[in-house]
């Protein structure tokens, strides 16, 4: 019976594995070619284009796009796009030219086309809008201190300042900055970007970084500090694509550049970045109101409701698939090794420790680090699950056997079961409560931490949380982390009557 | 046969054994008789070969035990322990045929062989059916003796099988015991500190203390003709009523 419940388990993952729309994207990329992926760094603006770009593909009909939307920062974004994990997204000049193509003369367009052909990728015209870098204070501070351009800065070092860290490492952020104008703050803190504003509105910081169509910059009263040695290069806002895509779907990406190139200035893209950041607007309903109302839903409330709970259910399916594979590989992994660590006391302090060690790695540092290792998705992130989830069952496991009544065990070698049998039928057995909890343990702990698999692209509740930050809205950030809460607690009780079964009913109190 | 020759073993500073010589006639009863730490479970540790001499050699049917001649050897003899030592998580009844079923018996010859242990035994099929938390102290005993015998081995090993036994129990299973070993007709090592069960059950006795023999021979011989004050001192603390101070 029990393997059957193991077969039926395997099929449960293997159907959902294929069926939420996150999860499919590496897998059956190559099974389902009418498919464009598109994906957007982790900022408002960014979630809106990819938005806009989806409709439009949509509306095309040439194929079926995909959204991928808050992949994260510039690195993980344009290694998803080079690796071919998404087809599509809005970057900026200045971006493509210092951070990834390290030539800080590539200006235009044009002459980026042809730096990035070789890497598979070609650019749009410039989208209009171009959103660069700048420095932004209160008003009534500016005012009052006569701060007018970034120079201005240097009277006043006893300024407080909270920079995004993409901003406080690049090149072209603050360590250039601070060179070409000799300006220096007395405080650096590194924040996100959205709590940010909070903190300069509050008068808890002073100075920010900000893109200039930043949505809230008229309505929180922030004044751009002039950049008059022109430090900040142009950041013009074009789409991305791969070749691959582009030539596979030309009517797409004609329409594409048709409809976007040129068509967004600054004033109309802030306007869009504020309706979804200030006006607490859906994304799908603001990218519509651009395309004039010809893109999809139009979106009643009553629809961006149900929108939200079958996303949620989607993603329930893609976090389930995240726990399941994850866990299901860290007792096939974690369960032999606390057998052989059981068997040889040395081995078993050098496997407990490595894994130990694991585990003192933050989980979101760890998620991290996969990105070089293994890109951008659902593997890296089920690579750095199971190894967060391996501790306990490996742990308990050995635990578990170690503690075995001396006597028993040298029973079973004068009675000459073999270890095969004397591992199935007496040690595992006699082990059993100790394992289940060690499982039981690592599946509540990963339905928690595989929220934070959104941040390499892996889906899950987490992307709610991700977007939720990213435009500032508690809403979606609770919408992520409620039904995680709830699906541990589920676990929590399935383990309970899993233990029936699994732990027999000689050793059950 | 067993024997040990001039056997020593030693568990760090503390010498367990040292130069022990023990001969167990085929198809006899031997008691290996002493206080809790004379070294009289090291001997069945030995013969069992789950440990190794230090000095001195093993022998069963005339072949040394070794760990290259350990798994035959073992394979002729049955172990007992205090309490049964059954596996908690399997019933009586898996418990007794799970050497038969290591062994690759068929499903019928097991049922078979298990009821046939079972009359001999005096327990009932429900009872089989039960876990061993579920069990009496007595039960356990016999389905812990019943699984020894599962095999037919020639050798049979006690290590104070009866000791975790109240006094009447004890005494019961004592007499089951001595009727048992007269028509199985094994060769049969009893460790026990229990004077009575020695009397009881052993054809020969071997009357231990710190790791040496102190004599071999029957009862009889240990009551009336003892080698040492302490064999007339050990035997007299038990039969007139009181406890010896090591025992359990």
């Amino acid at each position: 019976m029990r393997a059957r419940l193991g077969a039926g388990l395997a099929l449960l993952l293997l159907s959902a594995w294929d069926s939420p729309p996150a999860a499919r994207a590496s897998a059956a990329a190559a099974a389902e070619p009418s498919v464009i992926r598109v994906g957007s760094k982790s900022f408002t603006e960014s979630y809106i284009l990819a938005e806009v770009a989806a409709q439009i593909i949509d509306q095309v009909g040439e194929a079926r796009a995909e959204r991928r939307a808050g992949l994260g920062g510039t690195g993980v974004t344009y290694r998803a796009i080079e690796s071919g994990a998404i087809d599509l997204y809005a970057e900026y000049t200045g971006t493509l030219a210092r951070v990834i193509l390290k030539d800080a003369a590539l200006e235009t367009p044009d002459a980026l086309r042809a730096r990035l052909a070789p890497h598979g990728l070609t650019v749009s015209g410039s989208l209009g809008f171009a959103n660069t870098y700048a420095l932004a204070v209160r008003a009534d501070l500016a005012d009052r201190l006569n701060l007018v351009t970034i120079g201005d800065l240097g009277r006043h070092p006893e300024l407080r300042a909270a920079f995004s860290s993409g901003f406080l490492e690049r090149d072209d952020g603050w360590p250039g900055l601070r060179a070409r104008y000799g300006v220096t703050v007395s405080r650096v803190d590194v924040m996100e970007h959205a709590l940010t504003y909070r903190a300069v509105a509050s008068g808890e910081v002073d100075l920010m970084d900000v893109f200039s169509t930043d949505g809230q910059l008229e309505r929180l009263h922030l004044r751009l500090l002039r950049d008059d040695r022109h430090f900040f290069p142009d950041y013009s806002a074009v789409l991305l694509a791969r070749r691959a895509m582009t030539e596979r779907f030309p009517r797409t990406w004609t329409r594409l550049r048709e409809a976007l190139e040129g068509r967004l200035d600054d004033r109309r893209m802030a306007q869009l970045n504020a309706m979804v950041d200030l006006d607490g607007r859906r994304v799908a309903e603001v990218a519509a109101a651009f395309l004039g109302g010809r893109g999809i839903e139009a979106a009643p409330g009553g629809s961006a409701h149900r929108a939200m709970l079958a996303e949620i259910a989607a993603l329930t399916v893609d976090h389930l698939v995240l726990v399941l594979i994850s866990v299901g590989a860290a007792i096939v992994l974690g369960v032999p090794m606390g057998i052989v660590a059981a068997r040889s006391r040395r081995v078993g302090q050098l496997e407990l420790s490595v894994v130990a060690m694991l585990q003192t790695v933050p989980a979101l540092a760890l998620l991290m680090f996969m990105i070089p290792l293994f890109g951008i998705g659902k593997g890296p992130a089920l690579v750095a699950l199971t190894a967060y989830a391996l501790l306990p069952i490996v742990r308990n496991t050995h635990a578990g056997l170690v503690a075995i009544d001396r006597q028993l065990l040298e029973i079973a070698w004068v009675l000459r079961l073999g270890w095969i049998r004397r591992l199935v039928r007496i040690d595992l057995p006699l082990a059993a409560i100790a394992i289940m909890a060690g499982i039981k343990t690592a599946t509540v702990t990963t339905v928690g931490t595989a929220t934070l698999a959104a941040f390499i692209g892996g889906g899950g509740y987490g992307a709610l949380i991700v977007r939720g930050l990213a435009l500032d809205d508690t809403a979606t950030i609770l919408a992520g982390a409620a039904p995680a809460a709830l699906m541990a607690l589920g676990f929590h009780a399935l383990f309970e009557l899993l233990d029936r079964v699994a732990i027999p009913r000689g050793l059950r109190g | 046969m067993i024997a040990l020759r001039e056997v020593s073993k030693r568990f760090g500073a503390t010498a367990a054994l040292d130069g022990v010589s023990v001969e167990v006639r085929p198809g006899t009863t031997h008691v290996l008789l002493g206080s809790s730490g004379a070294g009289k479970s090291t001997v069945l540790r030995l013969i069992l070969g789950l440990a190794q001499p230090d000095a001195g050699a093993v022998l069963v049917d005339g072949t040394p035990m070794e760990p290259a001649t350990r798994d035959t050897l073992v394979g002729r003899m049955g172990y007992v322990v205090q309490d049964g030592g059954l596996y908690p998580h399997l019933t009586a009844l898996e418990n007794v045929a799970l050497p038969a079923e290591a062994q690759g018996w068929p499903r019928a010859r097991q049922a078979a062989r298990v009821a046939d242990l079972a009359a001999m035994a005096g327990l009932d099929a429900a009872t089989l059916r039960r876990y061993p938390r579920e069990l009496s102290g007595g039960q356990r005993q016999r389905v812990g003796l019943m699984r020894a015998l599962v095999l037919d081995p020639p050798i049979l090993l006690l290590d104070e099988p009866l000791g975790a036994l109240d006094p009447i129990v004890r005494a019961e299973m004592q007499d089951h015991l001595g009727r048992l070993f007269a028509t199985l007709a094994k060769t049969v090592v009893l460790v026990t500190h229990d004077i009575r069960e020695a009397a009881r059950l052993g054809h020969a006795i071997t009357l231990m203390t710190a790791g040496r023999v102190v004599q071999h021979g029957s009862f009889a011989d240990l009551a009336e003709r003892p080698a040492s004050p302490f064999v007339t001192q050990f035997l007299t603390a038990q039969t007139l009523g009181g406890v010896s101070p090591a025992a359990r």
